[in-house]
């Protein structure tokens, strides 16, 4: 066995299983790793030491009883929560142990990792270049493999987004399909839960643990589960791939534009029908997205008072003060009608664009991330180039379907994600699909080797 | 001088009594325990909590609606009203604005000159109650355990002229909680809570007024009665010297008996209500199974006493003011039917008598009433205080009867009998001498 931390939880499992290593072995390289990296990457903010179970990392958004939770912000410094989110109460039943919370931009708004209040975390393919946000800890620790799989949440592309900028698997799934108890709210309407891996098949595995109805969460849907495992298959015959060329526009990094098509003709070559579509709402969306969300996060940050746990409100940072800010302004009387209504209306043609796309295609594929990994400070003088780097996750999280980011490809030796959408609850196709192409090619087994000098 | 006439409004909160709270699993029945012991995380507010809709609050708030004969919302939903205060622990309430579960109502009330008047309900909501301060030595304490207990408001229409038509209003609205059995609508205890709002137009204006007063935080119903009739006068006395009255919100101050100001216009609130995200829209099922259980209401009742039993509108009422008179009633009327008691006795000797029904038992009422009919004395319990005084009274008959000399049984009675004038239940005597003496 080389390097234990390389093995992906579904090889983990088996490995233990056929006693080819141990629980403590496991433990000591994934904690040796983290000792010599996490100082140089912080991908953690608090680290649980321990010596069983399969080490798995959680955003430091989902509450864990017992263990300092912060969502990144200086407002809930030393919180300890006297409770288990859902899905970390979900876990404890599959011999796993949470090996540390992992940073994250504050209540986990931005994409770059460097809202948080604890500093920002590196990308492990190049200590200059931001991990993307806001599950940054999440992504990076998977990717540097300092924890089995993590945990994320994914708002506006917070899981496929730094996945994709780290070369890693992030699944979003349909909202309702994973309960939201206790991830701690950012816009309540867009919020899920989902795994952030070394392979599609620990997806799959992951979200068959955590997904299905809660009496904790209303929203939480109960629906044809995911299959914990498939039947392989090595072919995508019959397969309709929707392309939509509003995905392929001007703002589209060439580097990361040839890695996609070229993940595109992959699919085609393994028997894919490639279809032409259009989802013409599109340039509506993060429009749409910094309407709706703000106002949710303006209501949700209320409680963050200093009453009863956290300390004062003048903790927050800049962006989340922002975002407070623009949804108070936008729920105000006199503006509410001509902002949120007009947004929410937005919204549902989103979903139309998708509902009527999918009469032609099972899947729909484009890239994550207009752009690779950039350099850390570049976008944060400037609040709108952050927020148009989420142009193609956004209208996923406004439709509530499920969306997978995997690795396709370099640009630059910086990880290119490819995104696969679905129907609302259908996770079953896209991670089939995803299943598929990743067999068939070896980019999710190109790991970063970081710079230790 | 000009004659003015006041515009009266009510809103109604009142607590259901369900056995969890609106959005979680904790206890509702907050009355008296420990401070913050039934908490957790949901109606404490703590990060990452979300709320779960309690099905039996929307039964018992569409119940309400119904027995106001409201319309039930196909599209009802739960949306946040946003504002801070140290008791509301999410910052903002979940509540209803847009989209209410029930709409359009009315109820009918007679007054003091047996004129019927239509109150007009424009809705009845779900929403959730908040924590509770306490003000003490220069500390305010703050008690969770009423977070999130569901409360439902009831708004009417400004369809009150006079203070007596809010008092006969709110007693109605009151009577049908008890009835509904969806809450103890105690006003000392906080399960029911009154906010009225107060106008004054000129007499034959048709149009509302362009102001009105609110009255909040009064905690029963005669404060609140008293509240609005100084309201009146002093809104009257304004107006008379020709001053603008603004809209405001005022308390009501027992001691001096007076309202004085609590919040002006210009405080008012911008709730940013929006629906809320962590509920989807409610889903109403069952509409007609729940129709189908409500109980009979106190109007209903109102009716069948006078139609069914003969009785008078007044008497009716009488009976009718608790839920648990009318089964006291109707049962010793059937107990009288045997005796050739009439429901119109029972009633009468019910209410001229004050009977204390938590006392006595239908049987005795209609033994007391059989006796005063007829004379005859058949109640068990007062007979055997008679055989005792003459047991007392007769020790040598007493021994004899003990000693085996039964036949002396019949002294003791026609003692009964000459202390009772005759008018005892000779059998029911001899049963009570022959068991006192075993």
């Amino acid at each position: 066995m080389n390097d234990l931390t390389d093995l992906t939880l579904t090889e983990t499992l088996e490995a233990l299983d056929n006693k080819k290593i141990s629980e403590e072995e496991l433990n000591r390289a994934y904690q040796q790793k983290i000792d010599n990296l996490n100082p140089i990457l912080n991908a953690y903010l608090y680290i649980c030491q321990g010596s069983s179970g399969i080490p798995y990392a959680v955003k430091d958004v989902i509450v864990t009883e017992g263990i300092p939770t912060t969502a990144g912000s200086k407002i809930l410094e030393g919180f300890i929560p006297p409770y288990n989110a859902t899905v970390i109460e979900r876990l404890s039943y599959h011999n796993l142990r949470i090996i540390g919370k992992t940073n994250c931009d504050e209540f986990a708004m931005g994409s770059s990792g460097e809202n948080s209040a604890y500093g920002p975390t590196k990308n492990p393919w190049n200590l200059n270049k931001v991990p993307g946000g806001s599950s940054s800890g999440s992504a990076v620790a998977v990717s540097a493999g300092l924890c089995s799989f993590a945990l994320g949440t994914d708002t506006g592309g917070s899981i496929r987004q730094p996945a994709s900028l780290c070369g890693v698997v992030g699944l979003k799934p349909s909202y309702g399909r994973v309960s939201r108890y206790g991830s701690i709210a950012m816009a309540s309407s867009l919020d899920q839960i989902g795994p952030i891996t070394k392979s599609v098949a620990d997806a799959r595995l992951i979200l068959s643990w955590i997904q299905g109805e809660d009496g904790y969460d209303n929203n939480a849907v109960s629906y044809s589960n995911i299959k914990s495992q498939t039947k392989k298959s090595d072919n995508l015959s019959g397969i309709k791939i929707g392309v939509p060329k509003e995905y392929f526009g001007k703002g589209l990094d060439t580097g990361v534009e040839s890695a996609v098509k070229k993940a595109i003709s992959k699919m085609e070559e393994l028997g894919g029908q490639i279809i032409d579509i259009s989802l013409p709402c599109t340039e509506y969306a993060i429009a749409t997205y910094y309407i709706l969300m703000p106002s949710e996060v303006s209501s949700n940050m209320a409680r963050f008072d200093g009453i009863r746990f956290g300390t004062d409100r003048d903790n927050f940072g800049q962006e989340t003060k922002r975002r407070i800010m623009i949804g108070t302004y936008v729920l105000s009387s006199g503006y509410y009608e001509d902002y949120f209504i007009k947004a929410a209306k937005v919204r549902t043609l989103i979903k139309q664009d998708f509902e009527r796309a999918f009469e032609k295609c099972d899947v729909i594929v484009g890239p994550v991330s207009p752009t690779t990994a950039w350099n850390l400070g570049a976008k944060m003088a400037d609040p709108l180039a952050m927020y148009l780097s989420d142009a193609y996750t956004v209208p996923a999280s406004l439709a509530g379907i499920p969306s997978i980011s995997l690795p396709c490809g370099f640009s630059d030796g910086l990880p290119v994600g490819l995104q696969i959408l679905g129907k609302y609850l259908d996770e079953e196709k896209i991670l089939t699909i995803a299943e598929v192409y990743e067999q068939s090619t070896e980019w999710h087994k190109m790991k970063p080797t970081v710079d230790m000098s | 001088m000009k004659r003015y006439e006041p515009i009266i409004g009510l809103e109604i909160h009142v607590e259901l009594k369900t056995l969890s709270k609106m959005f979680c699993g904790c206890s509702a029945d907050y009355f008296g325990q420990k401070p913050n012991s039934l908490t957790c995380p949901v109606c404490l507010g703590l990060p990452g909590a979300v709320p779960f809709t309690n099905a039996q609050a929307i039964q018992d708030c569409i119940k309400i609606g119904l027995a106001l004969n409201c319309q039930i919302a196909e599209n009802s939903r739960f949306e946040r009203k946003n504002y801070f205060y140290p008791d509301l622990p999410k910052g903002y309430q979940i509540s209803q604005y847009r989209w209410p579960l029930c709409t359009n109502g009315y109820v009918d009330i007679e007054d003091s000159q047996n004129q019927k008047i239509r109150i007009r309900i424009n809705r009845v909501h779900q929403e959730e109650d908040t924590g509770k301060l306490s003000h003490l030595d220069g500390i305010t304490a703050i008690d969770f355990n009423r977070s999130g207990v569901p409360l439902v408001e009831i708004v009417s229409e400004p369809d009150f002229r006079e203070v007596e038509q809010v008092r006969i209003y709110a007693k109605k609205i009151q009577q049908i909680f008890r009835y509904l059995e969806v809450s103890e609508a105690d006003m000392e205890k906080g399960n029911m809570r009154l906010e009225a709002n107060i106008s004054l137009r000129e007499a034959g204006e048709s149009k509302l007024p362009e102001y009105r007063v609110e009255l909040k935080n009064i905690n029963s119903f005669k404060f609140m009665g008293d509240a609005i009739e100084y309201e009146i006068k002093r809104q009257q006395e304004l107006l008379e010297k020709g001053e603008k009255i603004t809209q405001h919100t005022r308390g009501w101050n027992e001691n001096k008996k007076e309202t004085f100001v609590q919040r002006e216009k210009e405080e008012a609130h911008d709730y940013r209500y929006f629906p809320d995200p962590d509920l989807l829209p409610l889903k109403i099922e069952k509409l007609e199974e729940i129709r189908k259980s409500l109980p009979e209401l106190p109007e209903q009742i109102l009716k069948r006493l006078q139609s069914m039993y003969g009785l008078s509108y007044y008497q009716s009422q009488l009976i009718v003011s608790e839920r648990f008179l009318v089964d006291f009633f109707e049962d010793a009327v059937s107990l009288g039917e045997e005796n050739k008691i009439s429901a119109v006795d029972v009633a009468n000797f019910l209410i001229n008598k004050n009977v204390d029904i938590n006392k006595v038992s239908p049987e005795e009422v209609i033994s007391q009433i059989t006796f005063k009919k007829s004379g005859i004395i058949s109640d068990t319990s007062a007979l055997r205080e008679v055989v005792k005084e003459i047991i007392k009274e007769n020790p040598q008959a007493v021994a004899d009867y003990k000693s085996g000399k039964i036949a002396v049984i019949g002294v003791l009675v026609g003692a009964v009998m000459r202390k009772t004038e005759s008018k005892a239940d000779a059998k029911i005597v001899k049963e009570l001498i022959s068991e006192l003496l075993s």
